[in-house]
């Protein structure tokens, strides 16, 4: 058929490792990013345009750099094509099999040019009159098989307050220093769970921030349950003593068991924020509150929300996650229920660069070989996957931040994942069950942290996008029957604006479904909050013109 | 250890009329971060300030109107030379 | 008035029509229990645009149900208006060939003898009604009577007037079947139980006909589905609801395939609304893409500065259509007990309060102000029900 046999959406730890691995199995991969450059979020760096990155703020850099020189090598080539601030809008199943991928512009949400001229010619002057002068003609995408590597962006819960000016996503922080370079604010404040507050707040200490406490709801007393899991990965208890060898040695507090219980504006534009210690069951210890004054910005996260929305407008089948968000289900070759449909990294569960990118090998090279690449590289002779894999993995560890990343992080390579044609090799499949045994002791030691709904006033903002309280929220599921997310959106409008429901989905789905214990949302409530027709704005002109009456079904090699 | 090096390139773009300089290769909310300011846009319905909060794209809190184009998130885009950004504090602010 | 005989009225379906029945039920001082399988408005009520029109409507019956329904809106309901974003903002229909003109100037001459507000507008006056307004258009009609409400808001709006005037609703409740008594319908089963009552009346919507086939009656539904596209929040540049002058013609129409002209109209929260398409797909959810394409066409040459404007989403619904696209209104001659107020198409939020408010009459034995015979149920003759398409097991559009 005509186009790709491999179209990976995204170009972050699993979808680098997917494009690299379906190219060396001979397939004709199409990696479309959001972002301007590869990386994602974990890898985010310095413009290249601008500046090399040394890595110092990075982990596992010299990974990311082996994935980046195979994945440019493809490009280079011409095997790959790389559309980078490029979003994916909506993505339909090709009667008669394959996949259809309408395009945006990131920024704009105008029509992208999926064609260079050269092979289109009449592209920049054909189709409908172009609106603006933009190019009108977009040829459609499409691909045999399909890998989401979607990724995700840091889960909220509300607290009053945390709409101010200077709150923001501990990713945010983290994506304003390696990303431009810039401390957001000075004095800094982390609150939520889980072990990513750590690296932002090293990454905070090597702007010459300060980080006046890390606000870590749960007591880690959790851990001990999962500490043969953590054990089994010893990179991983290594990089954990390192971070907090780090804050140490620049005194900044670590307080477990310790919520945020509101935030305020202060005199001279600063924030207050005022904690509280509280119990298992999240209930406040009387006594322990305590204000913390002259903050610039205080940086939220209750660990991640992976992105579905392309799986689910494909129909693919969900569940929830050990950390309580929904996720994509994936088989042993990372396929979804979908045939041809391939997940890896975070959008089939949160687990951490290691397990995306391992995923993503295996995604990337079964849905090569599913394609029917009519170049498909046969799956022997190369090197051997044991030794690949144990470089990767005590590599891949080793702490980076200001000890300086080690020279030997390598993914498991796709010549080394020889023969496993329709799933993990040995290697890879002892990696994944490490990897995952790491990150589910590590949610069980970090759920989301209970009590936050009782920790909301009747005014504290939900739906940043269209200003709805929890008050609102309540009120409909108590006076109009709004006892799921989506009758919670349409009755009060919370997840109808701007981000539509991103930032407040997970809230408005627990709220609607209410608070008595067992009434979490699920997975039909979670996806309710997480379904969007349209992945990402785009604009009435793109959606207008006619797609590019020559088809890619005559695109040279 | 600074992660700024003492000679990163700048551009200069204006912000509401008022020049400014921004580190070359930072995201437009990173600029106004940079200098000071930490809100920038009012909310439709209670006039609430907004600036930069989730930082990758993601909330649509951040936007500007960039070069006469509106509703841009700033955290997404790249400074450039000659850049007119304008919010909704106007050029009175 | 409970006891043996259950509740007086018992609505199947929460949507605005069960809404509006069990309302003015209610206001008629009877006994009304609604039972909804989901949720309120979880329907086609949370996924259409909230139109109140005279301007699309055939002359005749449905006309006359129109200017019925739309005068409880705008003056008994008055006092509720701010519940549900009543906007009494008048609809523009846009000619953009002379053409089109001429024939816009017969149905409005048609039109202006049944009764209807209807004024021409010249090129300039339209610029003046609309600045934005593509410079291509001609001409245009002016219907100041057109209006628009938030159809979520109206249902669950009307539903709570209900419940605070007596009425019980049972949400999650599924109607699994009728309760007979003899060929009589004198209640429902539910998997919550046994409900009985002197009337049942089935505001089941698009799943219309699968209710009526529980009572072994035929009363064809069909689905008619309809896509709507929502732009970003933006500051009010569309003042009135704007369509294309070939709209009217699409809305009666059963052409098989696509149909799409564009509606365009603001809305209080600054999203544009841009509907909507017409097609008769059964129930599948898969987007249209080239129903999308052809709509955002349609609107970007209705308003050309609406090309830069981005969609944040775009929702599906299904409209319930009867193959003489009349709604069907009053108690079914063939079942006894059983009363139908559903297959309203594209017109059942500007319908229902008149469907409610004349049910209500029917249900307490008074004369209705407005005639129901050209939609009584029994037109449809005593075949069985038609095995057409697996309505009720279809499961509701995603978002």
């Amino acid at each position: 058929m005509s186009g790709y046999d491999v179209a990976v959406i995204g170009a972050g730890p699993a979808g680098l490792a997917a494009a690299v691995s379906a190219l060396e199995r001979g397939a004709r991969v199409l990696c479309v990013d959001a972002g301007a450059q590869p990386g994602g979020q974990f890898w985010r760096h310095r413009s290249e345009a601008v500046m090399p990155d040394d890595g110092a703020l990075h982990h596992g850099w010299a990974m990311y750099r082996a994935l980046r020189a195979r994945f440019d090598a493809g490009a280079a080539a011409g095997a790959l094509t790389y559309l980078p601030g490029t979003s994916v809008w909506m993505v339909q199943q090709v009667p008669g099999g394959g996949f259809e991928l309408f395009v945006t512009d990131t920024v704009s949400g105008a029509a992208v040019q999926t064609r260079s001229t050269a092979q289109s010619g009449s592209a920049a002057q054909g189709g409908a009159a172009g609106w603006g002068g933009q190019p009108a003609a977009t040829a459609p995408l499409r691909a045999a098989t399909l890998v989401l590597a979607t990724g995700g962006y840091d889960r909220q819960v509300p607290v009053p307050g945390w709409d101010l000016p200077g709150v923001m996503a501990a990713g945010g922080i983290q994506a304003t220093i390696k990303g431009s370079g810039v401390l957001p604010g000075r004095r800094v404040l982390l609150a939520g769970t889980g072990p990513f507050l750590l690296p932002v707040a090293a990454n905070v200490l090597a702007a010459d921030g300060e980080v006046v406490a890390i606000c870590e709801a749960a007591s880690l007393t959790g851990w001990l349950p999962g500490v043969g899991a953590a054990l089994g990965v010893p990179g991983k208890a290594v990089e954990g003593a390192g971070y907090v060898r780090h804050l140490l040695r620049h005194r900044v507090p670590y307080r477990r068991s310790t919520v945020l219980t509101g935030i305020e504006e202060a005199d001279g534009g600063t924030l207050r924020a005022t904690t509280v210690r509280v119990d298992a069951d999240g209930h406040a210890r009387p006594g322990t509150e305590r204000v913390i004054e002259d903050l610039d910005v205080v940086g939220l996260g209750v660990g991640f929300t992976p992105q579905v929305e392309l799986g689910l407008q494909l129909g693919a089948g969900t569940r929830v996650g050990e950390d309580g968000s929904l996720i994509l289900v994936a088989d042993a070759a990372q396929e979804s229920t979908v045939p041809g449909l391939y997940v890896a990294g975070e959008a089939c569960g949160v687990g951490g660069a290691v397990l995306s990118v391992t995923e993503g090998h295996v995604a990337g090279r079964c849905a090569a070989v599913a394609s029917g690449a009519r170049a498909l590289v046969a799956g022997d002779g190369a090197r051997g996957a044991d030794e690949d894999a144990a470089v990767q993995e005590a590599g891949a560890e080793a702490p980076a931040g200001p000890a300086a990343a080690s020279g030997t992080d390598h993914g498991p390579t796709a010549a080394s994942c020889t023969g496993a044609d329709h799933g993990p090799t040995a290697a890879e499949a002892r990696i994944l069950r490490r990897q995952r045994a790491f990150a589910a002791a590590m949610h069980a030691a970090h759920p989301v942290p209970p009590g936050w709904q009782d920790r909301l006033a009747p005014d504290t903002t939900v739906c940043r996008c269209e200003e709805v309280t929890a008050g609102e929220i309540l009120a409909a599921r108590q006076d109009a029957h709004a006892s799921d997310a989506r009758a919670a959106k349409q009755v009060t409008r919370a997840g109808m604006g701007w981000c539509q429901g991103r930032m407040c989905g997970f809230a408005t789905a627990c709220l609607a479904a209410g608070a008595e214990p067992g009434a979490e949302p699920g997975a039909d409530g979670l996806a309710d909050a997480a379904r969007r027709p349209v992945a990402a704005p785009v604009t009435l002109a793109a959606l207008a013109a006619d797609p590019d009456p020559h088809d890619n079904a005559d695109r040279a090699e | 250890m600074r992660t700024t090096p003492v000679t990163t390139p700048t551009v200069s773009i204006t912000v509401d009329g008022r020049p400014l300089t921004a580190p070359a290769g930072a995201t437009v909310a990173a600029a106004l971060l940079a200098d000071g300011l930490r809100a920038w846009r009012r909310t439709r319905h209670a006039g609430r300030p907004r600036g930069q909060f989730c930082g990758i794209g993601a909330c649509f809190d951040c936007l500007v109107t960039i070069d006469d184009a509106p509703a841009q998130r700033a955290c997404l885009v790249p400074v450039r030379d000659g850049m007119r950004v304008s919010t909704d504090r106007g050029e009175d602010a | 008035m409970t006891g043996t005989r259950g509740c007086d009225v018992l609505v199947i379906g929460a949507g605005i029509v069960g809404a509006a029945v069990a309302y003015f039920a209610t206001r008629a001082g009877l006994s009304v229990t609604v039972v909804e399988r989901g949720l309120p408005a979880s329907g086609t009520s949370s996924r259409c645009e909230g139109n109140l029109l005279v301007s699309d409507k055939e002359l005749g019956p449905e006309l006359d149900l129109t200017l019925h329904s739309l005068r409880i809106w705008r003056e008994d309901l008055a006092e509720h208006a701010g519940d549900w974003e009543f906007q009494p903002k008048g609809g523009v229909v846009v000619a953009s060939r002379e053409s089109s003109l001429v024939s816009l100037r017969r149905v409005m001459a048609a039109q202006r003898a049944h009764g209807l507000d209807v004024a021409e507008v010249d090129a300039a006056g339209l610029a003046e009604l609309e600045p934005h307004i593509s410079p291509e258009a001609v001409g245009a009609a002016y219907y100041p009577q057109d209006a628009q409400v938030q159809p979520v808001l109206a249902a669950t709006g009307l539903l709570a007037l209900a419940e605070a005037g007596g009425a019980r609703v049972l949400v999650n409740t599924p109607v699994t079947g009728m309760l007979r008594d003899g060929s009589r319908v004198v209640g429902v089963r539910t998997q919550a139980g046994d409900l009985a009552a002197g009337a049942v009346v089935n505001a089941g919507g698009t799943w219309g006909g699968q209710i009526a086939a529980l009572a072994g009656v035929d009363v064809p539904v069909l689905p008619r589905r309809g896509a709507v596209m929502v732009t970003e929040p933006l500051p009010p540049v569309i003042r009135h609801k704007v369509y294309a002058a070939e709209y009217v013609d699409n809305v009666g129409s059963s052409d098989a395939g696509l149909q799409a002209s564009p509606v365009v109209e603001g809305t209080p929260a600054g999203t544009v609304l841009i509907g909507s398409t017409r097609e008769r797909v059964g129930f599948d959810r898969t987007p249209s893409m080239p129903g999308l394409r052809t709509l955002a066409a349609n609107a970007v040459a209705l308003f050309p500065f609406l090309a830069q404007v981005r969609i944040m989403r775009h929702y599906l619904g299904f409209r319930p259509y009867c193959p003489d696209h009349l709604p069907v209104i009053g108690e079914d001659t063939r079942a006894p007990g059983l009363w139908h107020a559903c297959g309203h198409e594209g017109a059942g939020i500007g319908l229902s309060v008149g469907t409610g408010h004349l049910l209500a009459q029917a249900l307490s034995g008074v004369a209705t102000e407005v005639s129901l015979a050209p939609f009584a149920p029994a037109r449809f003759g005593d075949g069985a029900p038609g095995a057409t398409v697996d309505a009720l097991s279809a499961p509701l559009p995603e978002s």
